[in-house]
């Protein structure tokens, strides 16, 4: 079965070619941070996390939110969602490999990562969040790899597979939690220090995953005679518009709270990052584009006649995908270090290296998604013919 | 059908109270327990600082404040702010005690000179988030430790730090510190690597040989710098800091976070 990955048309070599140009961008870049240290990124006393540690807030989002195809079909025997399952674990198990390196790449010293399970700590959010990681991606591969060999074979998945299944739903919750909780516990930080961010975490990240399972599913379908039907993808879209309008209305709510009360510490975050402070905006432009897209795709999600239209449904779920990513994958980390707790306004901007760390990571985790949805693809159009 | 609801919402009532009252008593418990294991070992020690503002108005006081420590512990010299190592450090008072401040305040109030360092505190947050126990908070005197070896740079512990007392080593610190005529560094202290995070630490190396953190020294040094810090264990009752602060009214930074810092101010 695993064979498929390695042998396939120019088309596919291709596309593997791209990924591996990425990551060897990274890894040049990387090795250069490895010698030369973080100073290498935008980063700096103030402002100490960036976009590595942004890019693992979004990816641990996309990673759970594999459980909006998992729980349907497992749970409530809904069918259609029969071969979006597959592709759902897939993306977790390509997002969820990610999640480490994005935080690894972050590290000073990352030759020491092994501390956090050598010296194991109850009271850090960051040893449960790697616990809750690790299980989730353990989950995801024993049950993908033995539901698939099994559909493969013609046969019902073993028995013991369904209680590892069943849990697997609330262990994808509890990653994106636990990843909202690493923020809202800090006192120091009363941008992040409300009880609202892991539910607003799990909203985005719903209507992340799916936007991006619903153009992973038409890709496929345009590439190759692989279709996992058009009930599936309305009901993903469904997914996607009800978790997008829940988003937002978790992020109304914290406007609310922040500019009704008017208290400086929480009005500040918001005037930093819509408008800026002293003189500092970088992000405002961004944070306009992000909130303007997010609300224009909720509300042209809602109306059945758009969403039905795959095409314009395509373009609204990159529109939702693009919003989120400019939310968790760069305004919500960055604002939390503004202003200082001495009161400085330091403005962030990723480095031409750190960006390339990124994309190398992100070469990572395509070129593993595109392996696993070969094989997907391979042994499905061998059962077709048969 | 009006009074069972009502009988109801009551029973709810007190439910939810009784949970409401039951977490802090069950904390409570907790931390109960918690002492009582600190008194079957070491008694429980807590290193304590008072800055007198006034005194440390005169810039030479702070000045040496902050050279005594910076030879003592070999910190690096580093010119880009953004990756600035600070052990103590001078910041204006309205950004030090931002709630102690208001539209009316005098100007020379807001821009005054204050000493800042860690403040070790009683819970300390850093401690909190550390992933790999690299920071923690020592027993026997309360001073929060830092283990360079053990850190693994990912700075959760300044995020966590709501003083915005900790700094990252972006870069090599050892090509900023400045050597003497003899290619030595100005003291035997361990420099740090690239990498790891650190702050004050009440200089364990001196205290340990019954000597004063170096910054009291230093400012007891300088003519009218006498008693601008004043350094002391606050579990002996007649230590110079339980004297000042049983006398005089002092501050904490932040007091309202809970993190009980052990760096009072005389304002």
């Amino acid at each position: 079965m695993l064979e498929a990955a390695f042998r396939g048309s120019k088309r596919y070599w291709i596309l593997l070619g791209v990924w591996s140009t990425l990551i060897l961008i990274g890894a040049i870049s990387f090795s250069r941070q490895l010698t030369e240290g973080l100073t290498i990124t935008g980063m700096s006393q103030d402002v100490s996390w960036g976009i590595y540690i942004a890019q693992f807030t979004f990816l641990v989002g996309v990673a759970a939110s594999a459980v909006m195809v998992v729980l349907p079909y497992y749970l409530h025997d809904y069918k259609a969602f029969g071969k979006l399952v597959i592709l759902g674990e897939g993306l977790a198990i390509s997002a969820v490999l990610m999640c480490p390196l994005f935080i690894l790449v972050d590290l000073g010293q990352p030759q020491r990562f092994t501390n956090v399970l050598l010296h194991p700590t109850m009271n850090s959010m960051m040893f449960w969040d790697s616990l809750a990681l690790m299980g989730y991606l353990v989950l995801n591969l024993v049950i993908g790899a033995t539901t698939f060999d099994a559909e493969r074979k013609g046969g019902p998945p073993p028995r013991w597979v369904k209680p590892l299944i069943l849990l697997s739903i609330p262990v994808a919750v509890s990653i994106h939690t636990v990843t909202a909780f690493l923020y809202s516990g800090l006192e120091a930080r009363p941008f992040w220090m409300t009880a609202i961010l892991a539910p607003r975490f799990l909203a985005s990240a719903f209507a992340s995953g799916p936007s991006l399972l619903i153009l992973i599913s038409l890709t496929l379908r345009g590439l190759k005679k692989f279709d996992v039907g058009r009930e599936a993808i309305q009901k993903l879209a469904l997914i996607v518009a009800y978790a997008m309008v829940i988003n937002i209305f978790f992020t109304g709510v914290e406007f609310f709270t922040a500019l009704y009360s008017d208290m400086p510490h929480h009005v500040h975050a918001f005037e930093y990052m819509f408008m800026g402070l002293e003189g500092q905006n970088v992000l405002a432009p961004w944070m306009w584009t992000g909130m303007s897209i997010a609300i224009i795709c909720a509300v042209l999600l809602i109306v059945p006649k758009f969403r039905a239209n795959e095409r314009f449904l395509a373009i609204l779920c990159v529109g939702v995908i693009a919003s989120i990513w400019i939310e968790k994958g760069m305004g919500i980390v960055v604002t939390g270090f503004v202003p200082s707790p001495l009161g400085k306004v330091v403005a962030y901007t990723p480095t031409a290296p750190e960006l390339a760390i990124t994309a190398g990571v992100y070469g990572i985790g395509l070129l593993v998604l595109t392996m696993l949805y070969k094989i997907v693809v391979t042994v499905r159009e061998r059962q077709q013919v048969m | 059908m009006e009074r069972s609801r009502r009988r109801f919402f009551r029973d709810a009532g007190a439910a939810a109270l009784g949970l409401g009252y039951g977490l802090p008593v069950l904390g409570t418990g907790c931390s109960f327990s918690e002492e009582g294991t600190h008194t079957e070992g070491d008694p429980t020690n807590q290193w304590a600082m008072v800055v007198d503002i006034e005194k440390c108005k005169r810039d030479e006081v702070r000045a040496a404040c902050v050279e005594a420590c910076n030879r003592a512990h070999n910190i690096p010299d580093i010119p880009d702010p953004d990756e600035e190592i600070e052990w103590i450090w001078t910041e204006k008072y309205e950004h030090v005690f931002e709630d102690q401040v208001h539209d009316h305040t005098p100007h020379a109030v807001l821009e005054a000179p204050v000493l800042v360092l860690c403040n070790h505190c009683d819970k300390p947050p850093c401690v909190r988030v550390c992933p790999t126990q690299a920071t923690w908070k020592r027993e026997s005197d309360g001073v929060v430790m830092m283990d360079m070896h053990r850190c693994i740079g990912c700075r959760y512990c300044m995020a966590a730090c709501p003083y915005g007392s900790r700094s990252f080593n972006w870069r090599n610190p050892q090509e900023f510190i400045a050597k003497d005529v003899n290619g030595e560094y100005p003291s035997d202290y361990p420099t740090r690597s690239r990498g790891v995070v650190e702050k004050c630490n009440f200089c364990v190396e001196r205290i340990r040989e019954g000597l004063p953190p170096a910054c009291v020294e230093a400012a007891n040094g300088v003519s009218g710098g006498e008693g601008a810090l004043t350094f002391g264990d606050l579990a002996d009752p007649d230590s110079e800091v339980n004297r000042i602060l049983h006398d005089t009214h002092t501050i904490t930074r932040r007091h309202s976070l809970g993190t009980g810092p052990n760096v009072y101010y005389i304002i």
